[in-house]
């Protein structure tokens, strides 16, 4: 189901591309608006949030789904903490299902997933400490990359407990937005996995919108 | 031969160090038991359970014989060699103390004693606390003896009959392993009463893990899944 946002990209006051295989990471206030923006479709944009003021405080897969009682994230979904506060609330979303089972590809996990000769193929979580040791003013490190949201990506669960990673339900020029629900550090990376569909096999840039809090 | 037998009532926790080539049965006393479960490496506590990795890669959203708990670091920390419940939760988390409050009420330490009214993410910052982790060491735990299943649509459901009194799960441990453990009700049980439900734990040495191991071949995922806990643990990283 679409529910498509009202924001104008011209009244945004940030945006940037972000390349595949990049990470981006910056400070969301209390109200802004984030949109992310699948520009050329089916690319996963594997995300993190952590309270600004307490970096120990952050985004909680577990907490999120079983407080809304579903596996998938979509409009209305309200991102939780590991202390139970709305880090973010999804406000629009044109894609309508988002994935926060499948985590983050590591080189390990490609070993695993895929083969042996795999380990050297460039992956999310190193995307992850590449950003927190480039930002380690934040005082984050491997212990806070924790289990992430994957925008764009669809892992459907089936009735007797199967998981797959199917073909995903985003296009080019679909969207999520969010709106903070306090200050947050963001954490991107643009998923750069070539060994499955999550990225229909060919990684492709994303776009990142920041709007401020008085918008409308 | 088990060598060591422990109870542990409900609402209560603990933690301890296995070794490569140990064995740990847990068994649901009176059914209906949950027990939370985090691992990691206590040479590199960095290194840690991670359950996305564990279900995307054995494309699974249940856990139970055949499967192996990963590390983020590709690595197994224990197979599950034998089941009699059939399904493991992984994903749902633990209670915490307001959810707790809210569901069931809270009965405190001062007027309840050790019949107080603990929970799961409590516990289990006590019991890291011990090896030197905090709130930014927690991940997503198991959940042994507790279903919950997804419907088409996404919505989870519990299910409360999902195991009895007598069942059990046997762990092998492949390499070095920190678990921390916890007997609190599952987030999503809907009794009317905070639940409370005791389990035994039992060591003893597992076999040899043969060739035509069936955790090992129970994927192509889990033959490379040892290839990687294997070259650790030869090389002195993991066991003996």
């Amino acid at each position: 189901m679409r529910n498509d946002s009202t924001l104008l990209p011209g009244e945004a006051m940030f945006r940037q591309v972000i390349p595949a295989g990049d990470y981006w990471i910056d400070i969301i206030k209390t109200g802004q608006y984030l949109r992310i923006v699948d520009v050329e479709g089916n690319q996963a944009a594997d995300t993190l949030f952590f309270n600004a003021a307490d970096v120990a405080e952050r985004y909680s897969a577990v907490d999120t789904i079983r407080a809304q009682r579903n596996v998938y994230l979509g409009f209305g979904s309200k991102l939780l903490s590991t202390a139970g506060n709305v880090m973010a609330e999804v406000v629009a979303d044109t894609v309508g299902r988002h994935d926060t089972l499948g985590g983050a590809c590591a080189s390990e996990s490609n070993t695993v997933r895929y083969a042996l000769d795999k380990r050297t193929m460039h992956a999310c979580r190193d995307s992850y400490l590449l950003a927190v040791a480039q930002h380690d003013r934040l005082g984050l490190g491997k212990r806070d990359l924790s289990h992430n949201i994957n925008f764009f990506m669809n892992v459907p669960v089936t009735i007797d407990g199967g998981l797959t990673f199917a073909d995903g339900l985003s296009g080019p020029g679909h969207y999520v937005e969010m709106r903070a629900g306090m200050d947050i550090i963001v954490l991107i990376s643009n998923c750069p996995q070539l060994n499955n569909p999550c990225n229909a096999y060919n990684p492709t840039p994303l776009e990142v919108l920041i709007w401020d809090s008085n918008v409308q | 031969m088990v060598y060591y037998e422990t109870f542990i009532g409900g609402g209560k926790h603990w933690s301890l160090t296995l070794g490569a080539g140990t064995c740990l049965r847990i068994v649901d006393r009176g059914g209906g038991a949950n027990v939370g479960m985090l691992f990691y490496n206590p040479r590199n506590l960095l290194e840690r359970y991670n359950a996305p990795d564990t279900l995307k890669c054995q494309h699974t959203f249940k856990l139970t014989k055949g499967h192996c708990l990963y590390s983020d670091m590709g690595r197994i920390f224990c197979s599950i060699t034998e089941d009699t419940v059939g399904w493991h939760d992984t994903v749902c988390g633990n209670a915490n103390r307001e959810l707790v409050a809210a569901r069931w009420g809270e009965k405190r330490y001062q007027e309840h004693r050790n019949d107080w009214t603990q929970n799961g993410h409590d516990a289990f910052l006590v019991e890291g606390g011990k090896y030197g982790l905090g709130r930014r060491d927690l991940a997503a735990n198991v959940n042994w003896f507790s279903k919950v299943t997804v419907a088409e649509d996404g919505a989870l459901v519990f299910d409360p009959e999902n195991s009895g009194a007598g069942r059990f799960v046997d762990l092998r441990f492949e390499m070095n392993t920190l678990v921390l453990l916890h007997t609190c009700p599952h987030p999503l049980n809907p009794s009317a009463h905070y639940p409370c439900n005791p389990v035994a734990l039992q060591l003893s040495k597992a076999a040899a893990v043969a060739d035509d191991d069936f955790c090992r071949n129970s994927r192509p995922e889990n033959v490379r899944g040892f290839v990687n806990t294997d070259l650790y643990r030869n090389c002195g990283g993991g066991g003996e």
